[in-house]
């Protein structure tokens, strides 16, 4: 279990304890103000460099992770899949040790394979590395920023400092976490944040989509969606795939939302001051209805916004404080 | 082919042991009895603490030649089984091509002739392992072959695998089942549990290799077929085949060692070197496997070594191959299960080498078309193949000190206990003082 995540990688978010991950949605918030200045920028990374390796696509993560560390002053190096040697045949611990051999402090990872951060963290013991999303396994900032974000909504609605609250306000806090949990690793990372700072988390899902033993996850199972609505106070949705929809895992896109759709009428029977998460990107009329996702309650960009201070947090307590001399 | 002289050692038979010495002479066990003198010229190993038994014989070790020369081939493979202690290999059927033809058996035996422990060959049951139509076994049982599989995969259509059973059983061959239903374990790396659920890692469920070994275990009450189970991983599988056995059902079955000495937790970090199919399973199937091999209710240890290069299996968990080294840890680890100090000799030498040869059907009074005596009493006038095991000997894996070609062991670093001093296959002393001649 790691207390601190000061010079340490970020692979799981099972391996924080409520102390580490408090630390990291403290030192966010103070971060929060720097994105809010004419000049977005602190040196407190300047001259370290981050690899910022994305083997799978994505937008948002990979622009907010790049966007954090340019706000901390590193330099980024940032690997375009599509056009580098890995689609020649290159392996992953040979193209790791080629950016490697450029001389990097940290490596913000996205792979399809999970457990990939962690083989990275073999290949390179002395490089910080930051995991971006591995297979199904884990997206640990995701569940930081969902938890950041939370505890911000929250706080701001009792008028105080969301830095001066550590984890009491997720103390008894009541979350529904709603779709394809079997195939998220932003569900695991989410379960693992909220349960260590102390909510409740409930899963509902269509029983295909749950994960296998669920019954050992620390969470209770909701069967009956419209049941929960009445008591959720944060609601967090997953994205469904298309292809665990059309056959295959339900029977159908249209029957899921009929099941575990957020439409207008569920999200009216949501209790007035529920949150509504998405990780993103939303499928509109799937998971949610489009007017559910512009409510108020609806937190979809603050997540977006709180992924740069949230990556920033990461990034500064993982990587400065140690250098590579240390580490070797 | 010089005389060899085993002096002073435990001789395993099959109705007790007793301590007396063992010359080899002509490919042939050519006396026994209490302080032979040593004719001149005659090697002599002194097993004083050792056990000397039948050599071992494994059912399962693929060798990769034809077509995998980079990860083994038959005489590097045949080097990693004299240091293991076998003075027989059944060469598995998943080269490229398979073997399934008498061209490709010829290939292999022809190959195998020039190594140093006996070689022997598992022909595919079907053309290509596709699963979908009999490969010709009966040109390739005239070779000699008595074992045929599609290991890698399992026969997975129920129909061809009736066929298959139907026709092999009319040949007098035995068929190989690797039970994991494709489609129950498609896109799966490990256990399917309580591990993987967490890891976000696809499962391969137990219940994918249950649900075939009753399939074949039905299919083969009727069609009267003889089957051998290979590499069983869980309690439920070892269960249900014991029954069969108790039925009267002509059924057989082998452990890996893997399985009865790692369970799924090896996978808890990503390495890719615990990566096999079947998959590492729960504790609970470990200690079931381990009571199974106690109790005598498998045929055989076997230890479906899978030779991989460095740049295929150093890959992600679930893009990366599955399989890992056997066959130089194999009788240390049985060894181990067994008790260790509590280890019945006679037990020992049933899992590797009586039993298997019962299986493989290559004892000394089976009729053999093409191989040797393996496994068999010791008697005078045996084929010699034999082999001298210390357990009192300790030592640690190192996979930089291996003899095949290939280094995915998962047990670099482990202490085993109990080792093999010196190997004789067809009469001559491949390996001693632990190493090879």
């Amino acid at each position: 279990m790691i207390d601190s995540l000061r010079g340490q990688n970020l692979l799981d978010l099972g391996d924080l304890s409520r102390e580490a991950i408090v630390e990291v949605l403290d030192v966010a918030e103070s971060f929060v103000e720097v994105n809010r200045r004419t000049v977005k920028k602190v040196p407190a990374l300047k001259g370290r460099v981050v690899a910022s390796l994305f083997f799978e696509e994505s937008t948002r993560t990979r622009l907010s992770f790049e966007t954090a560390a340019k706000r901390l002053s590193a330099d980024v190096l940032s690997l375009a899949v599509a056009s580098s040697s890995v689609k020649k045949g290159e392996s992953l611990r040979d193209t790791i040790a080629t950016i490697d051999a450029l001389g990097i402090d940290a490596v913000v990872l996205r792979h399809r394979s999970s457990g990939a951060a962690r083989q990275v963290s073999r290949y390179v013991p002395h490089v910080r590395v930051i995991n971006a999303g591995d297979g199904l396994h884990q997206h640990p900032t995701q569940g930081l920023l969902d938890a950041f974000t939370v505890r911000a909504a929250l706080s701001e609605r009792r008028g105080v400092p969301a830095a001066s609250t550590g984890a009491d306000l997720f103390d008894g806090l009541r979350v529904l976490i709603v779709g394809d949990i079997m195939h998220s690793r932003v569900a695991r990372s989410d379960v693992d944040a909220y349960t260590a700072l102390g909510a409740q988390v409930h899963l509902c899902a269509p029983a295909t989509l749950l994960p296998t033993e669920v019954a050992t996850w620390p969470v209770s199972i909701e069967e009956d969606f419209d049941e929960a609505l009445a008591w959720a106070d944060v609601v967090g949705l997953l994205r469904l795939q298309h292809e665990r929809g059309s056959g295959v895992f339900v029977p159908s896109t249209a029957e899921y939302t009929l099941t575990h759709g957020l439409t207008l009428d569920r999200a009216r029977r949501l209790k007035p001051d529920a949150l509504i998460l998405h990780p993103g990107p939303m499928n509109r009329g799937v998971e949610l209805d489009s007017r559910v996702a512009d409510l108020p309650a609806s937190l979809v960009t603050r997540q977006v916004a709180s992924g740069v201070p949230v990556r920033m947090a990461v990034l500064f307590l993982s990587v400065a404080g140690t250098t590579k001399e240390e580490r070797r | 082919m010089s005389d060899v002289l085993v002096r002073g050692g435990l001789v395993v038979g099959v109705d007790g042991a007793e301590r007396v010495d063992v010359l080899v002479r002509d490919g042939v066990l050519a006396d026994r009895g209490p302080s032979l003198d040593a004719p001149a010229g005659a090697r002599v190993v002194e097993a004083g603490d050792c056990w000397i038994g039948p050599g071992f014989v494994d059912l399962h070790a693929h060798l990769r030649e034809p077509g995998a020369e980079a990860a083994e081939t038959i005489e590097s493979g045949a080097r990693a089984a004299a240091i293991g202690g076998y003075s027989l290999v059944v060469a598995m059927a998943n080269t490229e091509p398979a073997i399934d033809s008498a061209a490709l058996v010829e290939y292999v035996l022809s190959r195998g002739s020039r190594a140093c422990v006996e070689v022997a060959v598992t022909g595919a049951i079907t053309v290509g392992r596709r699963g979908e139509s009999l490969a010709p076994m009966a040109e390739m049982a005239a070779l000699g072959v008595r074992l045929f599989s599609d290991d890698g995969v399992g026969v997975q259509d129920p129909a061809v695998m009736r066929r298959a059973m139907l026709y092999a059983g009319a040949l007098g061959v035995r068929l190989g089942e690797h039970c994991e239903d494709e489609r129950l374990v498609a896109g799966g790396s490990m256990n399917e549990g309580v591990l993987s659920s967490r890891l976000g890692l696809v499962g391969r469920p137990a219940m994918a290799e249950e649900l075939m070994v009753l399939r074949d275990i039905e299919l083969a009450r009727w069609t009267g077929a003889a089957i051998h189970f290979l590499h069983l991983s869980t309690a439920r599988s070892l269960a249900m085949v014991a029954s069969a056995r108790r039925e009267g059902l002509d059924v057989t079955s082998e452990v890996a060692p893997h399985h009865f000495t790692l369970d799924e937790s090896a996978c808890a970090d990503f390495d890719p070197l615990f990566k096999v199919h079947p998959p590492l399973r729960r504790a609970e199937d470990v200690a079931a496997l381990r009571e199974a091999l106690v109790r005598g209710e498998v045929d055989a240890v076997a230890t479906d070594h899978a030779p991989h290069p460095p740049e295929s299996k150093d890959l992600p968990f679930d893009e990366a191959p599955a399989g890992v080294l056997g066959l130089e840890h194999a009788a240390s680890l049985t060894y181990e299960a067994l008790g260790s100090e509590e280890c019945d000799p006679r037990r020992f030498f049933d899992l590797l080498s009586r039993g298997p040869a019962r299986v493989a059907r290559v004892r000394p009074e089976d009729p053999r078309p093409r191989h040797g005596g393996h496994g068999g009493a010791l008697r005078v006038g045996d084929d010699a193949n034999l082999v001298v095991f210390d357990p009192g000997a300790r030592w640690v894996v190192d996979r930089d000190e291996l003899h095949g070609r290939s280094r995915n062991t998962p047990y670099h670093g482990r202490a085993m206990r109990g080792r093999v001093r010196a190997t004789i296959a067809r009469g001559v002393l491949v390996v001693d003082d632990g190493e090879l001649t």
